[in-house]
Formats: C-alpha cells, structure tokens, sequence
C-alpha cells in the first residue's frame, strides 16, 4: 500500500513539474511580456531595463532554473503590471471561484448520477429517452452558448437574473446554472452506461436468483459497482474546481481565477499565469491521487496483488 | 410418482418476435433429479430462467409455471423473492463473475441467510461457516472474509452452492454449473451436488449440453431440441432405447466405452435459426427418418414406454428400423 501510494506520489510530482516547465516554455516563446507591458510605443531604454528588472535578458534556461530555485522557496514570483506577489493575487480570486465551482458540483453530482440511474433502470422506456435526450443537448451546447443564451432568457428578456457581474448571490445563479448542467448531463451519460454494464453482469442475476428484492439488488450490488468507473469523471470534476470555470467566468465577468487567468495571458503576466496552471496542475493531481486511493477502497480486486487459495477446489 | 413440485405447462419464450421457447411441458417431483440436456441455444437455461422471472424486461413469456400450487408467472415481485433462493435456487455457468466481485464472500451467504430464515450478526456467520464446510471449502472461517477474486474457479462455484443452500431450497436449479471448470473439478462439482441431494433430499435440475453428465447424476433426462422437449425418459432407458431420431443422433456422437472403435456418426445440418423455423418437426431437415408427414405439424409427445415420451410421429416404429437409418 505504502509502495503503492509512493508510487502514484512521485508520478504525481513529475506531472506538476512537466506541466510547469510546457507552460514556462511556451509563454517565454509566445510573446515578449516587456514589449506588452511597457506598450508597443515604450521607448527601447525603457523595455530594455524592464527586462533586465525581471530578468528576461538572461538565457531561457537560467530563468527556468531560477524559476524552479524560486519555487523550492515558496517563492511564485511576482506579477508584472502590478508587482504584488503572484500567488496573493491568486489566492484573493479562489473564493470566488469556488463561490461558482462548487454549487455547480453540486448540481452536477445531484443531477447527473439520479438521472443516470434513472436512465439506466428504466432502459429504452420513455424516461431514459428524455434523459438521455436532455444530455446529450446539454453537453453538445458549448458552457459560452449555453451562458448566453440563459442570459438572453432570464437577464434580457425576462430580467430575473443580473447578466454579469458579483454583487449578491443572485448574480451567481446563471454561471452556476450554465456549468453544472453541462457537467450533469455529462454524468448522466456516463453513470447510465456504467449501471446498464453493472446490470448486465451474471452477478446481478445472482443476487435475484437468492430473492433479493430488486430495490435491493439496484442499492446492494448494481451501485457499489457502478460507482468504481463513475468516481473516474466526478474526481476529474473535482479536479477542475479552480481551473473549471475559465470560460463562464468570463461570459458572466465573475471576477474569479479564470478570469484572472484569461487577463494574466494576454497581459503575458508570466509569474500569474506560472502559479494558476501550477495551482490547477496541483489540485488535478491531487483529485486523481484522491480517486486512485478510492479505486481501491471501492474494488478489492485493486487492493494489492490476490493471494489466491491454493490447492483443490 | 408423487405430485410435482414444480409444473411448468405450454412454457413459451421469445425475445423481439423470435421464439426461444415453443412450448415446455415439463414436471420437477420433489426430491428428483432432471437433467435437460441440448445444444446451446436450445432454450435450457431460457426455460429455468423464465420460470423464476429472471430473463431480461423485452422477453415476452407466456405458459404456466407452477410451484406447487401458486402460479410463478404473473407472481407479484414479493411472491417470487419469496420463491427464489427459499424455494428453488439456481446456480450458474461461470462463477467467477456469478459473484458479486465489492462484496465479501460471507457477505453473500448471509445475504441469503438474512432473506430467508431471517437470520442476522453471529448466527448467520455460523451458519455461513457451516455451509461452506457442507460444500467443502477448507478453512471455511477465514474463508468467509475473502472477495471472490482470491478464490479459484471450483471454490467460487463451491461458494455458489453454498448460497443456493442458504434458503434450504426444495429444488436447485444448476445451470451449466461446471462447464467453465477443469473436467477433475468437473467430477469433484457433481459428486458434491449429488451427496448434497441424498443428504437434503432436495431436487435437482442439471442443466448441461454434456449427455455424460447428465446421464451419472439425473434418475430423468429431458432432450431438448429448438425450444422444445423431444424426448424424456429415465436415465438408463434413455441410452438403451432413445426414441427419438436426435437423441439417437446425439448418442451416436458420443465415442463408446467398450468395444471395436467407430466412427463418430454427426447429424448433418445445423439447428434452425429461430425465425426460418420448419412448419412441422424443426428436427425433420436434418432426420434420417423424415417423411412428408413429419412436416404437417410439430408432433406431439407420445408415450413410448411407461415414463418414456418422444415427440416423433416415428418413435414408436420398431427398434430395427432405427439402427438402420443411423447405420
């Protein structure tokens, strides 16, 4: 277990550092941060000392390997339009974030796997048709379409609802409501092929042929097992809960890391952009460490290797 | 005979228009021994499967299925959790994924202990650890907290078996049970069904394409051939006078024990496909004996000698003529 649990640790690590370095690469190759920062009309002595400042005149790998000495010493670096430190500037925008990520998880969670179930359980009937319909509409309908369109109903027309903004909770509703249907038509998706696999298996036929009540059967034995290949997509879910929300963030102007994110970029921020993609490398990972060890827990067959009995059966 | 335990009457199965069943007329006493034996696809384990409602949703049946004197078939859900595992169990082809792989082995034994003699906590782990000493699996304490995957193949039917019993059932159904097992399992799997019949006197249905099996462990054997019985007798007079031209055909298949080496005799063609049934016998394409008549109608059983029936217009000719035709 512990062997094990090391293992994934370390394959872990190598994904957050792979994932830094792609990112320090191709920012440093895909535009000139003095150049935007300064202006395009910044006279040259100017953009020169800003970059001698943040030291972008040295050669890319030293900056690399200042980077990573940096990061060893809880150092993120620090913005570049405004100079406070990186991960302040991030960390001021998770709330907000979450404030979004999470109900939308909930909704997702909430939706996705009953109408999966449902689906599955009353297969080719006129219940698992309409799920299955709404589903595939909701996750077909890009989160931006879908944001605009729930803004053009219940902001322009109807106007229920701010169309953007973070002044109360009431602004909050639309962009929770355009990613958690997204995602829960996805879970039902995935939940209702997981149950109909499960229901398929001679196992449940087993459990029936004992005389256990089918309520029982579908509780007992269908969902512990459907749970093992479900657990996959709700830990990705889990995992995107900093990053997830970059595009609604952005329809519905919610000041959150996404936003943040999409401002750092085109600003070439460097060390802004450096700590949310090493923030949501980190949280990605961690979810999937957190489903492997969950793996386990809800298949013994993934426990440790099998001592299996010897001798005649 | 003593009054039948279990009476299925005009059993018909078929799934999306296609008959998989077309007409099951069969009777299980209460402590005997029925094998049905046929090709798969034959309707065998559809038969059994039907009777306890556990074919899917789009299966359309209709017949009758009696337990004693309660109709199985339009029985309410509660009525046939009652029946299955209490009353008649089943046990199935591949055990390893006949058990559920998240739950602990004990787990799946009480499971059947709770539902039938409501028993719970310490009793029924006894009671689990008994059973799987009663079907032979050593160590059956430490056993009981094992997952299925940590057992072998035979064991995990073991396992099974021991479940079936749990409800002290008053027939085992054991569909194909050691088809996916190594043939020395095999005969270890059958002695132990048959020593658990003498010792709880209940019945047994061995369903199994293997004449050979059926014919040591079932006092009775049914042939079935495209969703019907063709024939039924018991076991001894069954392989020394088969009535009906398959079972003559499927007993010339098989290689004899004594005597001069032979040539395995096949039966030419194939079975039906269930939607270009024949009119009358579905058997007569390929039969040796066939005669126009033979495509009239689908032949009724007739009685060939006492507890011996075929359904061929022809069993009743004489003995003589058949060894001809299959000669």
């Amino acid at each position: 277990m512990l062997r094990f649990f090391g293992s994934r640790l370390l394959r872990a690590a190598v994904t957050i550092v792979m994932v830094v370095t792609f990112a320090f690469i191709v920012l440093r190759l895909s535009g000139d941060p003095a150049q935007i920062i300064m202006g395009a009309d910044a006279p040259p002595e100017a953009v020169d000392a800003f970059r001698t400042a943040w030291g972008l005149d040295q050669p890319v790998w030293l900056q690399y390997f200042h980077y990573f000495g940096a990061i060893f010493q809880g150092d993120l670096g620090r913005s570049m339009r405004d100079g406070r430190d990186a991960i302040v500037l991030v960390m001021e925008r998770i709330p907000a974030t979450l404030a979004l990520t999470i109900p939308a998880l909930l909704i997702k969670l909430g939706l996705g796997i009953p109408a999966g179930i449902t689906a599955a359980l009353h297969r080719n009937s006129f219940i698992d048709r309409a799920v299955m319909l709404m589903a595939v509409a909701g996750f077909t309908v890009p989160s931006f379409v879908l944001g605009l369109l729930l803004v053009l109903v219940f902001a322009v027309q109807l106007g229920w609802l701010p169309s953007g903004g973070q002044e109360s909770w009431r602004h909050a509703i639309l962009p929770i409501i355009t990613m958690g249907v997204g995602g829960a038509a996805v879970l039902a998706r995935f939940t209702r092929s997981a149950m109909l696999e499960v229901l398929g298996q001679p196992y449940i036929r087993t459990a029936s042929a004992k005389g256990v009540p089918w309520r029982a059967v579908v509780w007992g034995h269908a969902l512990p097992n459907a749970a093992i290949p479900t657990v996959t997509i709700v830990g990705f879910m889990v995992g995107s809960l900093i990053a997830g929300a970059v595009v609604v963030e952005s329809v519905f102007s919610w000041p959150g890391v996404g936003r943040l994110l999409v401002v750092a970029v085109a600003n070439r921020d460097l060390a802004v952009v450096q700590c949310i993609l090493l923030l949501v490398a980190a949280t990605m990972v961690t979810a999937n460490l957190v489903v492997d060890l969950l793996y386990g827990l809800l298949d013994p067959r993934l426990r440790n290797q099998p001592k299996r009995a010897t001798g005649a059966a | 005979m003593s009054a039948a335990l279990v009476t299925l009457k005009g059993l018909r199965v078929s799934f999306d228009g296609q008959a998989a069943l077309r007409g099951i007329d069969l009777s299980v006493a209460p402590g005997e021994s029925v094998g049905l034996v046929g090709e798969s696809g034959c309707g065998k384990s559809v038969t059994w499967l039907a009777a306890l409602g556990l074919l899917p949703g789009r299966a359309q049946i209709s017949g009758s299925v009696k337990l004693d004197d309660v109709e199985l078939l339009q029985a309410r859900p509660h009525v046939l959790d009652r029946v299955r595992g209490g009353r008649i169990a089943m046990i199935f082809q591949d055990p390893a994924s006949s058990l559920n792989p998240v739950h602990r082995i004990g787990k799946q034994i009480t499971e059947a202990l709770r539902l039938h003699r409501a028993m719970g906590g310490a009793a029924a782990r006894a009671e689990a650890k008994r059973l799987l000493d009663q079907v032979g699996i050593p160590d059956a304490a430490r056993r009981l907290d094992a997952w299925p995957h940590e057992l072998s193949g035979g064991q995990n039917q073991r396992v099974m078996i021991a479940i079936a019993l749990a409800g002290r059932p008053e027939l085992l159904v054991a569909d194909e049970p050691t088809t996916a097992l190594d043939v020395t399992i095999q005969a270890q799997i059958l002695r132990l069904l048959q020593d658990l019949r003498r010792d709880t006197g209940m019945a047994l249905v061995l369903i199994s394409h293997d004449l050979g099996v059926v014919a040591d462990s079932c006092e009775r054997v049914c042939v079935m051939y495209a969703g019907r019985i063709v024939e039924q007798a018991p076991s001894a007079r069954l392989f020394s006078a088969p009535a009906h031209p398959y079972t003559r055909g499927l007993l010339g298949a098989l290689p004899p024990l004594d005597g001069p080496r032979r040539r395995l005799a096949a039966i030419p063609g194939g079975v039906p496909e269930p939607w270009a049934m024949p009119p009358g016998c579905a058997f007569a394409p390929r039969c040796a004996m066939h005669v126009s008549a033979c495509d009239a109608a689908a032949p009724e059983q007739v009685g060939v000698a006492p507890g011996h029936r075929a359904a061929c217009i022809r069993a009743t000719l004489p003995a003589s003529h058949h060894q001809a035709a299959y000669a």
